[in-house]
């Protein structure tokens, strides 16, 4: 370990969410609170220890608003990560840096989300094509006007070039749904719990965006999530065993665009690629050394493109690893273990992060046997981040 | 509401773009410095970090870099289109320049989005820009033989 490395030198000692659903009667804040003040009771630690938070900028709710509600003592760091669902993983990766330098102790991340009953981003017209606060326009402006309206859509129009160079069918994406909705059907709290899902079902359900029908798509869900991290020092007196962050990463590649993002001179995973590059630089554990992943699942195909990226296999080869049940329960390398985007729920990846520290603990629902190290990436396509978490 | 689906909210950058497909013309920005053509539009060269620039006349031609159909759930007015398709070109001129569109039947007037059947990655394509009612004069492609 150099001694500019974050290598293990903090843990997550708590995490806890709601419950998750397509509807959630309690607002954005009200859920906030009962997962962070869940998380810091599964620490052992009182909301005036946090003197440290981080959230995505498309969070709605402020550090004030949280700070003021639940106690918190003088914050030292508050952080927002911007691009969406890439800032999942970031959120923890800068507490771990501003704890690891001294600038913080305790810091809670969160994302609470009624993206379920709530508004769709991509509904707000031509609002929505202006940068908050800015004279600039997104480059969503160079895709709406053509019917590139939805998310969906600007994935699959990757996905279909990814499909053209690689040779890879849709096959290649119902492994990853099935995958998720397999792990889904063993926990309890997924929202897809009880909807077993056939390789039949995915090839016989609707088209949203050719290539990608229903069920390459993530859900839409009202929930929360918070997860605390300490220095590991302090960790060894929290209440549960702690979860060292082993490296952590951020990845925005050269010329790339948001998730419209055509113009980079290779777009397909670029932002995994670049984040996964640093990631593992910084890492005694390499991608042949984990256990368990918890792949971003907004789309499946961002899974190819991310297990690409950070090197469990090579480019345009994501179809032939993911073969006969790779990811599955039982696989070499079980993926998304709670359900996921695609199954459990999609609070914008902050479940991937919470599925990861269960894994690192023994708590799984769909427990990987000794599992001493697990990647958890945010959305590949998007100025992306990216953990390895490493069991104590 | 429609029309702000397809309203375009312009900025210093973007303008000139669009100004130019309303006059029929493909115009892509490029360097005066080093010359390299660059998109989407910024105020200064990534490469040699000159803030001079103009936009150049491109051919028109291309071909198809990706393309995928759209189905509903959908807005209007794109919810009565649907299913069309949605295509990213890339331009004769420079292969790393590419543009979203859809690829039309070659009309004056209106659009009539070509069946998904007919496209393939790599397909020729040519600029042409049909007149929309209620709408803004956009670049769309039609298909060139070969």
């Amino acid at each position: 370990m150099t001694q500019r490395s974050l290598q293990d030198r903090t843990a997550i000692v708590g995490v806890a969410q709601t419950r998750f659903a397509k509807k959630l009667e309690k607002s954005e804040e009200e859920l906030a609170a009962e997962a962070i003040l869940a998380a810091l009771d599964d620490a052992g630690l009182k909301a005036s220890d946090v003197d440290a938070v981080s959230s995505y900028t498309m969070e709605n709710l402020e550090e004030v608003s949280l700070a003021k509600d639940l106690g918190f003592g003088d914050l030292a760091f508050f952080s927002q990560i911007g691009y969406g669902g890439g800032g999942g993983c970031a959120t923890v990766g800068h507490l771990a840096m501003a704890i690891a330098t001294g600038v913080a102790n305790v810091g809670v991340a969160w994302r609470s989300r009624k993206r379920g009953s709530g508004g769709r981003p991509w509904a707000a017209g031509v609002a929505g094509l202006r940068l908050p606060g800015s004279e600039q326009v997104t480059a969503t402006t160079w895709a709406r006007p053509y019917g590139v309206s939805r998310p969906a859509d600007e994935i699959a129009l990757l996905a279909s070039r990814y499909m053209h160079e690689s040779g890879a069918g849709r096959e290649a994406f119902a492994e990853v749904a099935m995958a998720a909705r397999q792990h889904a059907n063993k926990n309890p709290n997924a929202i897809m719990y009880e909807r077993p899902m056939t390789m039949d079902d995915y090839f016989a359900s609707r088209w949203i965006s050719e290539p990608l029908c229903l069920f390459d798509n993530c859900l839409e869900t009202d929930g929360a999530i918070a997860v605390v991290i300490t220095s590991a020092e302090r960790a060894a007196d929290c209440r549960k065993k702690p979860v060292f962050v082993h490296s952590a990463a951020q990845g925005l590649p050269q010329q790339h665009h948001h998730m419209v993002n055509y113009w980079a001179e290779d777009p397909i995973g670029a932002p995994g690629r670049a984040c996964g590059k640093r990631l593992f630089e910084q890492s005694e554990i390499k991608a042949k050394d984990i256990d368990v992943v918890q792949i971003y699942d907004a789309f499946t195909p961002l899974v190819l493109f991310s297990l690409e990226g950070y090197g469990f296999c090579e480019r345009n080869e994501a179809a032939a690893f993911v073969k006969g049940g790779t990811l599955g329960p039982g696989g070499s390398l079980p993926l998304n273990t709670s359900g996921g985007g695609l199954s459990e729920g999609y609070i914008h990846g902050m479940n991937l992060v919470a599925e990861g520290i269960r894994q690192m603990r023994g708590e799984s629902t769909s427990q990987v046997p000794d599992a001493a190290a697990c990647l958890v990436t945010s959305g590949d396509c998007v100025p992306t981040s990216a953990l390895i978490l490493r069991a104590a | 509401m429609p029309e702000q689906m397809i309203e375009i909210p312009m900025d210093k950058e973007n303008e000139a773009f669009f100004e130019w497909s309303a006059k029929e013309e493909l115009r892509i920005q490029g360097c005066d410095s080093c010359d390299r053509l660059r998109f989407p539009p910024r105020p200064i060269c990534p490469w040699c970090h000159s803030t001079d620039s103009s936009w150049r006349v491109m051919s028109g031609r291309g071909s198809i870099w990706s393309f995928a159909v759209t189905h509903p759930p959908l807005l209007e007015p794109f919810l009565s289109r649907a299913p069309y398709n949605v295509v990213v070109v890339e331009i004769e001129e420079d292969p790393l320049i590419r543009l979203i569109g859809n690829v039309v039947e070659d009309r004056k007037v209106g659009l009539e989005f070509v069946k998904p059947d007919e496209l393939r990655i790599g397909a020729p394509v040519r600029a042409v820009f049909p007149v929309v009612e209620g709408e803004p004069r956009l670049l769309r492609w039609a298909l060139e033989p070969g």
